[in-house]
């Protein structure tokens, strides 16, 4: 049967899988959204598995919350994303320089 | 056993999808990879009998989210070369990175364990006249009810400011202002002329 040690690897796996993405993509800012959904869901792995593992429903429920939170960030996130082109014609992480950060 | 099985076959398209995500030379082909992703997570999360987060997440993700993400991703005239290059610059830094998390997870579950709990137990199937959905709801609408409305105020205030920002003002456009409507008055519009009463040739 499936064990709580499989899922814990294959979360990690998944969850290095999307640092590794932030490294390569570190331009595209599509790319760097899209990475940060996989680790949100490398995570609610982990609270799903120990959820059904100590019987407790509340990891499932926080799963909920940051399926909510992580839909409501890509909307937001790609709506600043469509301003950033319309004004910039570009999506570079680079040409976002206008705070000299 | 046939659990397992399932279970591997799941695995491994998830994680060669997530590999698609993160290396695909189009953005569009990293969104569908990333759907891939989602659907095969789903169908694990289901293995492990959390079902209604498995349809919520396929509903959610795959039909929600990600339709977003390719409608943005196809809107935009991006160049795509120059987002991609540079790719390998850091590569190696990445690559590092991904594997130091990996082994100090693997070796901190595989090898020194998790306190008390046995990384080594499986789940314990729940009966058949088990809902996960009905033990979910009953959590959610009581103990975490507050929570749950204040996702709800997240979601609307999410959707208020997507279309906040994206909202654009043209100038010459003729569209109606419910407030200078209602605060118009009569004499801004009306101008009562009095005319003297003629005879009747």
């Amino acid at each position: 049967m499936i064990t709580l040690g499989d899922i814990l690897t294959l979360s990690a796996i998944l969850f290095a899988l999307a640092v590794a993405g932030i490294f390569l993509n570190r331009k595209n800012v599509i790319l760097l959204l899209m990475c940060v959904e996989l680790l949100l869901l490398a995570a609610n792995f982990n609270f799903i598995a120990f959820s059904r593992m100590l019987g407790n429903l509340t990891g499932q429920v926080f799963v909920f919350f940051v399926l909510t939170v992580a839909a409501a960030e890509s909307a937001i996130g790609l709506a600043i994303l469509v301003v950033l082109f319309r004004e910039r014609r570009s999506i570079n992480v680079e040409d976002m320089n206008t705070l000299k950060g | 056993m046939l659990a397992l099985i399932l279970f591997y076959i799941f695995a491994t398209f998830l994680v060669a999808g997530a590999f698609g995500v993160i290396t695909a030379r189009n953005p569009v082909y990293s969104a569908l990879f990333l759907v891939f992703s989602f659907i095969n997570s789903a169908a694990i999360w289901l293995l492990i009998e959390a079902e209604f987060l498995a349809i919520v997440l396929v509903l959610v993700y795959v039909g929600a989210v990600m339709v977003l993400f390719l409608f943005v991703v196809m809107m935009l005239d991006i160049n795509l070369a120059e987002l991609r290059s540079g790719f390998t610059r850091f590569a190696w830094l990445g690559w590092l990175t991904a594997l130091a998390v990996i082994a100090e997870i693997i070796g901190v579950v595989w090898r020194h364990g998790l306190g008390a709990i046995d990384v080594n137990t499986d789940f314990a199937s729940e009966p058949a006249n088990y809902s996960n959905t009905l033990q979910l709801g009953k959590v959610l609408y009581t103990r975490y009810a507050y929570p749950f409305e204040l996702a709800a105020v997240l979601l609307v205030v999410a959707l208020v400011a997507a279309i906040a920002l994206t909202l654009r003002h043209r100038p010459g456009l003729k569209s109606q202002d419910a407030s200078r409507q209602v605060a118009v008055r009569a004499r801004d519009r009306l101008r009562i002329v009095k005319t003297p009463a003629e005879k009747r040739p």
